[in-house]
């Protein structure tokens, strides 16, 4: 596995610690979805798929692939025994109504307040919100999972997100290849740091103050 | 009993200009056969409204590529690049709506109701323009209830009567679509006498019916992703 891949591996097996036995998940696409291969021994969770049911298995394999099982990207999946299928009425009432406990979304700016900008850059990429601002304002628990820098290096967790909001205040907790930090009341904590890096190369990586934990964990 | 028609005759009443529902979602779920023939009838300056506008050339996209609507409401456009380009170049005016608020608002038109309460969109660029309730410490938009004039619905059977099941992930916006539309049009796979669908399997309830088509276009193949 390659250098970047192996820290994304690390990220998402972080995140895979943080749900109980019987937490109903909902993962975003892309890096979250690595999430569901990452479960700790002894523990189930369910996966919702937005599209209208729980229980999102595998990805179908090929020429076993049901056209009437699709997840939210349309692709090909199945069904684990004791999932149920049902309308999207239903299944946003279940993102809504709290009764999704944890959601992890990609991020392309978070800031120390907990918003979360992960749907459009204007003029650019304006693909729309899907089922995301739902998510993120419905669910329990919502985390970030993203790198924590762009391409080029600069901070994505800012002070103030300057893309357009995907929802306001709702971000709990920000996993990155560096770092592991929650979002509070008094502002972001790093709780956690990456085996690989220090306290200070993450504070110089993030534009937002963070606090340090008293007790600093490694991932 | 509802009518059961070719497709060409269920869709001769859609107007240029119309407002139109089509369920599915990712292209699972979309009435191939009716929106088959609503290309080959010619029809354009369509409004739209469907939950994303699957891929190129596939299901509901095909309306899009070909140039059909005048507007689209929906809540994801990003899976086909035409849209995008259609909206940037200005032939197309779209109006994006979180999937669970689109949801919501259809069901409102369906079910009487004069609206829709959500914290989904406070403090981002959903809530322009809408108007703004705290109600308990909370604030919500008010969400406008949302019908269409047609809606085409796609099920696995129907019997006579409308009664529709639709299996799977399928169901996704058929079910408040179909309360929501003047005229729902069903295009079934499968159409059986009355009694043959076993009452506890309909999904959709027949009374909500206006037409019924037989599937002649499959729905495997033509909506995976190609």
């Amino acid at each position: 596995m390659d250098p970047k891949e192996l820290k994304r591996v690390r990220l998402v097996k972080r995140i895979a610690q943080e749900f109980p036995d019987g937490a109903l998940v909902n993962l975003g696409i892309g890096m979250p979805t690595m999430v569901a291969n990452y479960i700790p021994e002894g523990r189930t969770i369910l996966l919702q798929s937005e599209n209208g049911f729980t229980g999102l298995g595998q990805a179908a394999q090929k020429g076993k692939e049901d056209p009437r099982v699709v997840n939210a990207g349309g692709q090909p999946v199945t069904i684990v025994p004791g999932g149920a299928f049902f309308d999207s009425a239903m299944s946003f009432a279940i993102i809504r109504g709290g009764h999704v406990d944890y959601t992890v979304l990609g991020g392309l700016e978070v800031d120390m307040e907990g918003n979360l900008a992960n749907y459009m850059i204007p003029g650019k990429m304006v693909p729309g919100m899907g089922g995301a601002m739902d998510l993120v304002a419905g669910a329990r628990n919502v985390i970030v999972a993203m790198e924590h820098t762009s391409k080029n290096g600069a901070p994505k967790i800012l002070k103030k997100c300057s893309l357009p909001l995907t929802a306001k205040g709702e971000v709990d907790l920000i996993v990155t290849d560096m770092a592991f930090i929650r979002v509070t009341k008094k502002g972001l904590v790093l709780e956690e740091i990456a085996e690989d890096t220090t306290v200070e190369e993450v504070v110089k990586a993030t534009e937002a103050p963070l606090h340090i934990a008293g007790k600093l964990g490694k991932f | 009993m509802k009518p059961i028609l070719t497709a060409e005759k269920a869709v001769e009443d859609i107007k240029d200009g119309a407002t139109l529902m089509v369920a599915g979602f990712m292209g699972c779920g979309n009435a191939f056969t009716l929106i088959d023939a609503l290309i080959n009838k010619g029809s354009k300056a369509l409004n739209l409204i469907t939950s994303d506008t699957a891929y190129p050339e596939v299901g509901v996209g095909r309306l899009i590529c070909q140039n059909r609507a005048a507007t689209l409401t929906a809540s994801h456009i990003g899976t086909n690049p035409v849209s995008g380009q259609k909206m940037n170049s200005g032939e197309l005016k779209v109006t994006l709506v979180p999937q669970g608020t689109f949801a919501e608002r259809i069901r409102a038109k369906g079910a009487g109701l004069g609206g829709v309460l959500t914290p989904t969109g406070i403090g981002t660029a959903v809530e322009e323009g809408k108007q703004k309730l705290n109600l308990n410490g909370k604030d919500y938009l008010l969400e406008l209830p949302m019908g269409a004039d047609f809606a085409f619905i796609k099920a696995e059977v129907a019997d006579k009567y409308g009664n529709a099941f639709l299996p799977g992930a399928t169901k996704n916006m058929a079910v408040v679509m179909a309360m929501a539309a003047d005229h729902v049009i069903l295009e079934a796979e499968k159409i059986v006498e009355p009694g043959e669908l076993d009452p506890e399997k309909v999904t959709i309830p027949g009374i909500f019916v206006s037409a019924i088509v037989k599937s002649t276009l499959p729905a495997a193949n033509l909506q995976l992703k190609p």
